[in-house]
């Protein structure tokens, strides 16, 4: 049989093999290579696991929008280094998922916010940001100070992230629930922001 | 720097996918179908027909200058895997501004990168500005803080870290807030000295006052230390209830507030004798405050603002209830 257009436009099955080939090539010489490489995929030294409570915390972080307003992502410009510490690097997000690097500052950057500011500060900043702050104009978020963790699937959600390679031990997921139950997600929340940017200040 | 592996990988894609589109184009250009350009193919379906018309010129040239484009452009600058391109351009290496003066000075930061091997836009960028800031600091830092506090200039400067740094907290007034100690009033929980400013700012302070103090106080006794503690503020108060308030301080208060409740500067225990309050000197807020405990927090400022910053700050902290 002759090769021709014919044989690819009646035979929809081929046309889509096709299809994906042609669409693959961008991400498989930009994107694949990096899923290899030291830079993008090895920790920075010092870079430890959220615990049970920061990471219900994240949770809390990620269902409130806040990565919305805040970035967590430090360029390589001495503008920003001066404001916000070092600039982030791949090695410190590689146990995120996802990321919560953000695209949009309508509040500071958040990368190394950890021990900036006292738990205390961050309580009441939470509860009214004008109280500390009386140009802000973030929401408040009262009910993160009254609604309590139960601790339910934080063992769950460890596990899960176990298999995505984060270093948890058995350990850490036993004594999952009781870290975390009986806390409030305000505590949970300030725990996370608390250690935001530990493994490079 | 990536493995070989994968820039082979890269370059290998890269070329393939592009001589391919060159040689689909080229194909599909030739008229191979057997029937004549411009007569029908013999499809029809409702009086319309399929007719064997060429690609557009104007399209099939712009699709191989495209080609071209790539070609020249993969070869000029970095895109296959490691091979950097004939021009030698990096985006680490751009020169940092664009005006004549900045360009010289990049010209010379860029050969001192070059002789140490690195390339990295920051750096150049940071060693920029640590040369023409670095010795002002520095003579900041060389000069004692009695001296500093009279040079109008660090004040400013000082003042200026402040709002980027302190004022989250301390108010863009320095005037504090509940919790938040106000830095106007002359009052200082740790000592207001331009050396006591200076270690508090650098090392942080934690507040100790645990609930209760520790102590065996009973909720009952709350109502009588606060009104105690009202009448060592000098403030009209119920003078039996003060002395049963008196009789619960003794049993250990005083050890950080001081037998006449003066406080201590060195674990930072409030003297409660001078109607300035923290958190707020009312009855009601007195009780939380003993039964609760409180212990505010002043994160350490030395390993991110680094301690030129923070003397030049403890000037302008200190000036700002010494005029």
């Amino acid at each position: 049989m002759k090769f021709n257009h014919e044989i690819v436009e009646k035979n929809i099955g081929l046309l889509g093999i096709f299809t994906v080939i042609a669409i693959s090539i961008g991400g498989l010489v930009q994107i694949t290579p990096l899923l290899f490489q030291k830079d993008t995929t090895e920790p920075v030294n010092g870079l430890r696991p959220y615990s049970a409570l920061e990471l219900e915390g994240r949770d809390i972080y990620i269902r409130e929008g806040c990565v919305g307003c805040h970035s967590q992502m430090i360029r390589p410009l001495r503008a920003e280094t001066e404001r916000y510490g070092h600039y982030s690097v791949a090695g410190e997000s590689v146990w995120d998922h996802p990321f919560l690097w953000g695209s949009k500052r309508t509040g500071p950057d958040l990368a190394r916010v950890g021990g900036r500011y006292s738990d205390k500060w961050h309580e009441v900043h939470l509860l009214d940001p004008r109280a500390v702050v009386p140009q802000s104009n973030m929401p408040a978020f009262p009910w993160l100070a009254e609604n309590v963790l139960d601790g339910e699937l934080t063992a769950k959600k460890m596990e899960v992230f176990r298999g995505f390679g984060v270093p948890y031990s058995q350990e850490d997921i036993d004594n999952a629930k009781k870290a975390v139950e009986g806390k409030t997600e305000m505590q949970a929340l300030i725990a996370y922001l608390q250690s935001l940017g530990h493994a490079l200040k | 720097m990536m493995s070989s592996f994968w820039s082979i990988w890269i370059t290998v894609l890269t070329i393939v996918v592009i001589a391919g589109c060159f040689i689909l184009l080229f194909v599909v250009s030739k008229n191979t179908t057997g029937v004549e350009e411009g007569k029908s193919m013999g499809h029809s379906f409702d009086g319309i027909e399929e007719i064997n018309n060429p690609l557009p010129k104007w399209w099939s040239y712009m699709f191989y200058i495209t080609i071209i484009f790539g070609v020249v452009y993969l070869a000029a600058y970095p895109g296959l895997g490691n091979f950097k391109g004939f021009l030698g351009w990096s985006s680490a290496n751009q020169s940092i501004g664009t005006d004549k003066g900045i360009k010289e000075d990049s010209a010379a930061a860029v050969a001192l990168a070059a002789k140490e091997q690195r390339w990295v836009q920051y750096d150049q960028e940071v060693e920029k500005a640590n040369a023409k800031y670095s010795p002002i600091f520095e003579a900041y830092l060389a000069t004692p803080l009695e001296e500093l506090v009279k040079n109008e200039e660090a004040l400013k400067v000082g003042g200026r870290l402040f709002l980027q740094n302190c004022a989250q907290c301390h108010g863009s007034d320095a005037r504090g807030s509940k919790g938040f100690p106000n830095l106007t009033d002359g009052d200082w929980l740790y000592g207001g000295d331009l050396a006591t400013i200076k270690t508090t700012i650098m090392n942080g302070r934690n507040g100790m006052m645990p609930p209760k103090g520790g102590l065996p106080i009973e909720d009952s006794e709350l109502k009588g230390l606060a009104e105690y503690v009202v009448k060592l503020s000098g403030r009209d108060h119920d003078e039996a209830l003060a002395a049963q308030g008196q009789a619960s301080f003794m049993k250990g208060c005083f050890a950080c507030h001081g037998m006449d409740g003066t406080g201590n500067k060195f674990m930072g225990a409030p003297n409660l004798t001078d109607n300035t309050w923290l958190y707020g000197g009312s009855r009601g807020v007195i009780q939380e405050s003993i039964k609760n405990g409180r212990s505010g927090v002043m994160p350490a400022w030395k390993d991110v603002l680094g301690e030129e910053k923070v003397h030049v700050i403890a000037a302008y902290v200190y000036s700002l209830s010494n005029k």
